[in-house]
């Protein structure tokens, strides 16, 4: 790992008596692309503007490089932004928009000159000097606000949701593009996004944010197959959460049935979250398996299946497969002892977090 | 913190600067000396005697006449005139909102002297010819806030309405009009303010015989304005001070803060 | 609707047009290429040319240009000020800029002579301090005082417009990009209002250049700005001729100001001034 760049000590934010972060801790290595994940209102956002020298926490530091940068004003900060919605100056032209940072800073003409060309060329753009940024599609204005962010040389770049203004198709190109980016410069990365697709492409490292506090802090696949909570395991990807009790070291019972498992260490008969990722449920049309149930409904998803399967335990299994099963036919399900993931209740009010209503009273908060 | 003091004390100074005159014109109208410069104690005879000079009351009288037949005239012509300008075709859209822009751009000496010039060929100088002076310098304000709301509105409601059987007229009514109706009333607001306001078209316009509130004090500036007015005019922005108020704070506002004054509690 | 059955609708504001802007207009330049005989000459529209008539007009350019330079320095920080705070709900900004308008304009012009003549209130106050008492009353200071009263709010509200509609984002990302306070005026929020300055000239500059009744009531009748020419040729000279040639003199400067500023902001400007 890395030298630490960026640390946050215990930070906390609240906006008009809401909290928006609870005693946040992070620290970030350098050449690190980090993505803060999670919902409207789960912090994240608070998190980089605090960082970028937007808002001042009401407690807590955040150390940039070894030093105290907690009431640095943001144009004092060695970091730049990309914004949401690109923020490019209309009144400039693509070149003064570029330039913009290092006129600031006094660079002299030949320099500027030559760094527009490169960063023009780092995103792809050669020759667009001259055009006026209300001219150029959303995803070249995305690219100009790239470009106008890292001509700066900055030690970090924060990106609040770049993409989401994007249709998906050009989503897609642009986060390959990022990602060569991040490796052509060799800097720090800080995204924030609300998209779990983006996380799990881009980023080397994915804090999975819900209300303030951290969730989770993992590489993509850890975070993937293995969530360390409810509100993770459902905000990644699809899933089949479950309410079990764990009989003792590795099984578990869901509705009645027992499942064996690899998961140790959660005591005995103890109330328990389970999740089965789709893809992970096996159907078998001769109805053998560890249950079985009544196919409710089917759906062409392009890749494959998806299908409701009503099971003998009164659980409706959410299943992913390649394989069709008409409507109303019996099947049997299976679940690999591997494939099922058993996680603690929460234990406090501020870990129970998993309730989409709730998710959205922080939305003002977050743009 | 001395830099919010600085901004706090611009602000100050720029509405003093504003207000100044108007607590003059206030503090006269309770003044019962007659002359401009000598306070002679506090009197509310001129209060009293406004409503008895028949040539303060005549005067208010037309221009109160004025501002709201000349409001109503122009919302009318400038709804019409807007409907109908929205459905042209591009040039002769251009060439009307032209048209519709020359009495704003053009400047009110001017406008009431080329009023004047035809006006004497074409009827006797008087409340009429003023009437037809403040339409004109009304209507484009009318048009200018409709005008926009059709724009803004979305043609796929009036076919959608179509769709479910409306008529045409059924649709105009129920879809279209309810749809530009704010504009039309924030033209007609607009255009009782502006006739209220002017003096220089209407001075121009009016002959001999008929006076607004402006015209008679203008003519009074020689011989000394009479209190009356003075008690008049803060009658008349104490009227409009308070029904702004009204507008502009609306309940909402203040149930939300009890509401949450509350929910603290 | 049927389109063309919509656009008949617009006929009787046609005719309107036709007969209350274009005649009139057609009737002023006709009495300015006329003599009181009916023969055609260029003496009314060359009179402006005379001494005397230049001079009024000279007077009235360089009034006109200091009361809108005054009301751009004036109304420019007072929304920068009033965007950094936390008081920038517009519709109270608005409220307390139109209120002043509700109390009859030459009334409040009347009530600035009072607060500015020689034995008027600043002078009294002044007297009571044991300074020296001030002339402002008759000067063209005094002129340029009531003009950029009367019209300050015609500024004030475009500029205020364009200066809270710039997003916050961007001014963030200058900063972002290490501009300080004073480069995120220069360099962001000025030329970013640039428009809604330029709508608040041709608000101020055409009204301040044709006015007449405030230099009658604080330039004393003997400081002459075109407009108070123009008005003497209509109601005591009575060469209507001579007051149309001048007036369409005063419409090419008029046409050419706005020409250079820019005037299609002003409707919107002006609408949002309405305090409803």
């Amino acid at each position: 790992m890395n030298r630490e760049l960026i640390r946050f000590e215990n930070i906390t934010k609240s906006f008009d008596g809401y909290e928006v972060l609870n005693n946040l801790n992070l620290s970030i290595h350098e050449n690190e692309f980090v993505t803060l994940l999670g919902p409207s209102g789960c912090g994240k956002t608070t998190t980089l503007r605090i960082l970028a020298g937007f808002e001042t926490p009401d407690s807590g530091r955040v150390i940039f490089d070894g030093e105290d940068i907690t009431n640095l004003p943001p144009n004092k900060r060695q970091l730049n932004t990309v914004f949401q919605k690109y923020a490019l100056f209309t009144h400039m032209s693509v070149a003064d928009n570029i330039a913009f940072g290092l006129r600031i800073k006094k660079r002299d003409k030949s320099t500027i000159e030559q760094k527009i060309k490169y960063s023009l060329r780092l995103v792809g753009l050669e020759g667009f000097e001259d055009r006026s940024p209300a001219s150029l599609s959303g995803g070249q204005q995305q690219r100009i606000a790239i470009a106008r962010a890292i001509v700066n040389e900055p030690k970090v770049l924060l990106l609040d949701e770049p993409l989401g203004a994007l249709d998906l198709k050009l989503r897609q190109d642009m986060q390959y593009e990022l990602i060569r980016l991040k490796n052509e410069l060799g800097i720090t990365f800080i995204y924030v996004t609300h998209d779990q697709e983006e996380a799990l492409t881009m980023s080397d490292t994915v804090v999975v944010m819900n209300r303030g506090i951290i969730q989770q802090i993992g590489t993509p696949e850890d975070i993937y197959n293995e969530p360390q909570n409810a509100f993770v395991a459902d905000f990644i990807g699809e899933s089949n959460l479950l309410d079990g009790i764990m009989v003792h070291d590795r099984l578990v019972n869901v509705g009645g049935l027992d499942f064996p498992c690899v998961d140790v260490g959660f005591g005995d008969d103890q109330p328990v979250d389970v999740v089965i990722r789709p893809e992970d449920v096996e159907l078998d049309a001769s109805g053998q398996g560890q249950t079985s149930g009544r196919v409710v409904s089917i759906v062409f998803k392009g890749v494959h299946w998806e299908i409701h399967v009503e099971s003998r335990i009164g659980i409706t299994f959410l299943v992913q497969t390649t394989e069709h099963f008409p409507v109303g036919s019996e099947v049997g399900i299976s679940v690999d002892p591997y494939n099922i993931q058993i996680m603690h209740k929460p234990s406090s009010s501020d870990e129970q977090v998993f309730d989409k209503d709730e998710m959205k009273t922080g939305e003002g908060y977050e743009s | 913190m001395i830099r919010k003091a600085m901004h706090r004390i611009y602000v100050a100074l720029i509405l003093i600067f504003l207000y100044a005159p108007i607590i003059v014109l206030v503090a006269l109208s309770f003044n019962s000396s007659r002359s401009r410069v000598v306070w002679g104690g506090f009197t509310l005879e001129w209060y009293a005697r406004v409503f008895k000079s028949s040539a303060i009351m005549n005067a208010l009288g037309t221009t109160f006449g004025l501002a709201f037949s000349s409001a109503l005239i122009a919302s009318v012509l400038g709804l019409l005139g807007a409907v109908g300008i929205y459905a042209m075709r591009k040039r002769n859209y251009q060439i009307m909102l032209f048209m519709t822009n020359i009495p704003m751009i053009n400047a009110d000496i001017v406008t009431g002297i080329a009023l004047l010039l035809w006006f004497v060929h074409l009827i006797p100088l008087g409340f009429g010819s003023v009437l037809l002076a403040h339409v004109t310098f009304n209507v484009p304000y009318v048009i200018l806030c409709v005008l926009p709301r059709l724009e803004a509105m979305d043609v796929y409601q009036y076919e959608a309405a179509l769709d479910l059987g409306a008529g045409e007229f059924y649709a105009f009514m129920r879809i279209l009009l309810p749809q530009i109706l704010p504009g039309v009333l924030s033209g007609f607001l607009m255009s009782v303010t502006l006739s209220m306001d002017d003096f220089v078209i209407t001075y121009f316009t009016k002959g001999a015989g008929v006076n607004t509130l402006s015209t008679l004090i203008y003519g009074e500036i020689r011989k000394g304005i009479k209190p009356e007015m003075y008690a008049l005019s803060t009658l008349l922005f104490a009227i409009v001070l308070l029904l702004l108020i009204l507008v502009n704070l609306p309940y909402g506002n203040m149930f939300s803060k009890k509401v949450r004054q509350e929910g603290n509690i | 609707m049927n389109r063309n059955r919509a656009r008949l609708l617009s006929i009787p504001y046609v005719i309107w047009v036709i007969g209350f802007t274009v005649i009139p207009i057609i009737f002023i330049i006709g009495r300015a290429v006329t003599d009181e005989n009916g023969s055609l000459t260029a003496a009314n529209l060359l009179a402006i040319f005379d001494p005397i008539h230049r001079k009024a007009l000279y007077l009235s350019l360089a009034l006109a240009f200091i009361s809108t330079l005054i009301c751009i320095l004036l109304a420019f920080p007072v929304a920068v000020i009033l965007r950094g705070s936390r008081f920038r709900k517009k519709s109270i900004i608005l409220f307390v800029l139109i209120l002043p308008m509700w109390m009859n304009f030459i009334l409040r012009i009347l009530a600035i002579q009072m607060l500015i003549s020689n034995n008027g209130l600043i002078n009294h106050v002044l007297e009571m301090a044991s300074l020296p008492a001030l002339r402002l009353i008759n000067t063209p200071g005094a002129i340029v005082l009531g003009m950029v009263y009367d019209y300050l709010p015609y500024m004030m509200l475009p500029v205020l417009n364009s200066v809270l509609a710039i997003p916050e984002d961007v001014i963030e990302a200058a900063k972002d990009l290490g501009a300080n306070r004073k480069e995120v005026l220069s360099r962001i929020i000025l030329p970013l209002s640039l428009s809604g300055i330029g709508s608040g000239i041709t608000m101020v500059f055409v009204p301040s250049m044709t006015e007449f009744v405030i230099a009658n009531i604080l330039g004393g009748g003997k400081l002459q700005l075109l407009g108070n020419v123009i008005e003497q040729e209509f109601t005591t000279s009575m060469n209507w001729n001579l007051g149309s040639g001048l007036s369409v003199t005063l419409m090419v400067f008029v046409l050419i100001t706005s020409i250079i500023f820019g005037r299609s902001n002003e409707s919107g400007t002006r609408a949002a001034g309405l305090p409803i």
